[in-house]
């Protein structure tokens, strides 16, 4: 069940320094929704608002309403722990736990959350997370073997398969592909085309043609200057960003005509 | 013409080659240089005042450096000759620091194995004197395994503990000068001397709570002794577990304690393990507080908190300023003892953290 997504007025901080300013998008269920700007212009620290991720930074706090359908998820009973496993993450760089097998991590969600599983489930939930991440080929004779010991794309791919492991509603991408080489990545946009029947998903990118290929929708951030807060110029559907943007700088950026 | 292109071609490579290849001293040099200088060193021994080992071993060294930076100074160059020098700085300074921990080893072992025995090890020296033979470390042994696995239980899961409130809660609460001044507690009580320590637990636990001279009181002093290097190795430990294990685990909808328990000890698991390790095996050896709490005994006592134990290190040093053969003999038993106890400790470290640590490919 994808959810969707409306964010209201959104200001981020990291202690006195805003970094995020005025930020307002809403993410259609069901779709792909690509955030790209330059360096520092406050992607990563949007996508973690969605959930809750940037709390974990000590002194890092967001204004601003983000309503995922209709819930707000910085109301007063919300707890952040619940938000993570319905909106989950991947991370630029793979991370799996080093300290697991391929089967373990795929589980770490599902073992670590307190409840007791029937094991047959635990094995039709790697099965199919493992599938659903296009992994289970590649790992279905090696499942206890350490995670960290896959290349870089196969990590990378472990790591979705964890985060799906958990049904989450949507799952946020920072970069998924920046380590990775060009037949990974596409292999991580078949994926994310799959994905996408199941899941919103939003996703940064440095790469424009990524975005193109993978996205319906596109929102492109900027900053004012050095040292001033990022905000969103401007979000369309892909189609009309990368033919025909409203916003001067949005064509500059598009064109490479700029940061 | 074309003869003479070809062999300025020759030329310009041969010279390429010199660019590339230099100088070389032969394989056999440092060898060489080493027997000269030894052969050197003796000359000067016997015609000169040069004298006894040390002195000769001296100068033998000195020739050596000086007599093989020259040989490659003049052969291969400055780098060369400078990397030569710095490698024998480095061997040598390898060598001076082992040279005495086999010596301290071996002369343990050698004179220690002389005297252990089936009865040195279960007998106690209730019923032996300074000079009759017999007696053994029995109640010596019990003493050190109770007071440092007290110790241990207490001073291991205290460190871990103050440890992660150090490392995963202090930063994200308005705690921070709270742990400011544990962290600077815990590196001033690195450096307090450990008699320091048992004077301590002598004038609070025993004079004024009125706590018994026992095997307790020593525990109480080790563990104080332990807990800074059990907090200090955790710490590092824990630090250098990347933030973004942590952020994967939070992602997932873990909470932060299981995260701590599940993604980050794991992770750290083998460093915390041998740190711990580390700090038993240091207090293990502890002998001034041991005399300040708990004293000295002959004989057996099982009952950590009731009257003086005996422990392996306040063994020694009773034995040994018994001053007698015998005694001195037993000293040296104890201390093999001591040490073999030290590294069977390490060795099941290393064991467990080779099962729980991170899995290596
Ligand atoms: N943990 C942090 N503490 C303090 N400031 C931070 C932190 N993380 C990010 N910032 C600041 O917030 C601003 C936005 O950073 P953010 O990481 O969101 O940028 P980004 O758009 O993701 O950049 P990139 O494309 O390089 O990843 C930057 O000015 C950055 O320096
Ligand atoms: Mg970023």
């Amino acid at each position: 069940m994808a959810k969707r997504i409306d964010v209201t007025d959104l200001d981020v901080f990291y202690g006195s320094f805003k970094a995020v300013e005025g930020v307002t998008f809403s993410v259609e269920p069901r779709s792909v929704t690509a955030l790209i700007g330059p360096s520092g212009c406050g992607k990563s620290t949007v996508l973690r608002t969605l959930n809750r991720m940037h709390e974990v930074i000590p002194g890092a706090y967001a204004e601003g309403t983000v309503l995922l359908d209709g819930e707000d998820i910085y109301g007063a009973d919300i707890d952040p722990v619940n938000v993570r496993r319905t909106i989950g993450m991947v991370f630029q760089r793979p991370n799996p736990f080093p300290t697991m097998s391929i089967k373990e991590n795929v589980l770490a969600g599902l073992k670590l959350d307190g409840k007791k599983r029937p094991k047959s489930e635990l094995e039709g939930i790697v099965e199919k997370s493992l599938r659903g991440a296009n992994l289970w080929e590649e790992v279905k004779d090696r499942l206890d073997r350490p995670g960290a010991g896959l290349s870089g794309g196969q990590q990378q791919r472990l790591c979705i398969a964890r985060a799906i492991a958990v049904e989450p509603q949507v799952l946020l991408m920072d970069e998924p592909c920046s380590a990775l080489d060009p037949i990974s990545t596409l292999a991580i946009e078949d994926l994310i085309e799959e994905l996408k029947e199941r899941f919103t998903i939003v996703i940064v990118t440095h790469n424009m043609q990524q975005a193109a290929r993978v996205s319906e929708t596109t929102a492109f951030f900027n900053l004012a200057g050095v040292g001033k807060p990022g905000k969103l110029v401007e979000i369309a559907s892909t189609e009309m960003m990368f033919s025909n943007p409203t916003q001067q700088a949005t064509e500059d950026y598009i064109s490479g005509r700029f940061g | 013409m074309a003869d003479l292109t070809r062999r300025e071609h020759d030329e310009s490579e041969a010279l390429l080659h010199e660019a590339l290849a230099g100088g070389h001293l032969p394989r056999w040099s440092a060898l060489g240089v080493a027997a000269a200088s030894v052969a050197v060193a003796f000359l000067l021994n016997l015609t000169t005042g040069v004298d006894g080992v040390a002195g000769t071993a001296v100068v033998a060294m000195l020739v050596f450096l000086v007599g093989q930076t020259a040989w490659s100074f003049v052969v291969e160059g400055r780098r060369h000759a400078i990397d030569r020098l710095a490698t024998t700085f480095v061997y040598a300074t390898f060598v001076i620091a082992v040279v005495p921990l086999i010596a301290v080893l071996g002369t343990v072992v050698v004179k220690g194995a002389e005297v252990i025995s089936v009865e040195f090890l279960t007998t106690s020296m209730r019923y032996a004197t300074p000079t009759s033979e017999g007696g053994g470390i029995y109640h010596a042994l019990i003493g050190t395994l109770e007071q440092v696995g007290i110790a241990a239980l207490f001073g291991v899961p205290l460190g871990i503990l103050t440890a992660i409130y150090l490392v995963e809660y202090a930063p994200s609460m308005r705690t921070r000068r709270l742990a400011h001044s544990i962290s600077f507690f815990v590196d001033v009580m690195t450096g307090v001397p450990s008699v320091v320590v048992g004077l301590f637990v002598y004038t609070a636990f025993v004079l004024t709570l009125g706590l018994e001279r026992s095997g307790i009181a020593a525990s109480i002093a080790l563990t104080i002794l332990m807990l800074p290097v059990v907090v200090r190795s955790t710490e590092e430990m824990l630090r250098i577990v990347p933030r973004e294990l942590r952020e994967a685990s939070y992602a997932l909808g873990i909470p932060k304690w299981r995260t701590i328990l599940k993604i980050v000890l794991p992770t750290a698991m083998s460093g915390i393990i041998t740190g711990a390790m580390l700090a038993i095996a240091r207090v293990a050896g502890e002998t001034a507080p041991l005399l300040l709490t708990t004293f000295i005994s002959q004989s057996i006592n099982t009952n950590p908190f009731k009257g003086p134990q005996a422990a392996l290190p306040t063994f020694i040093w009773d034995q040994f300023t018994n001053g007698t053969d015998v005694s001195v003999n037993r000293a040296w038993g104890a201390a093999l003892v001591l040490i073999v106890l030290v590294m069977v400790l390490y060795a099941t470290a290393k064991l467990i953290s080779r099962f729980t640590g991170v899995k290596s490919s």
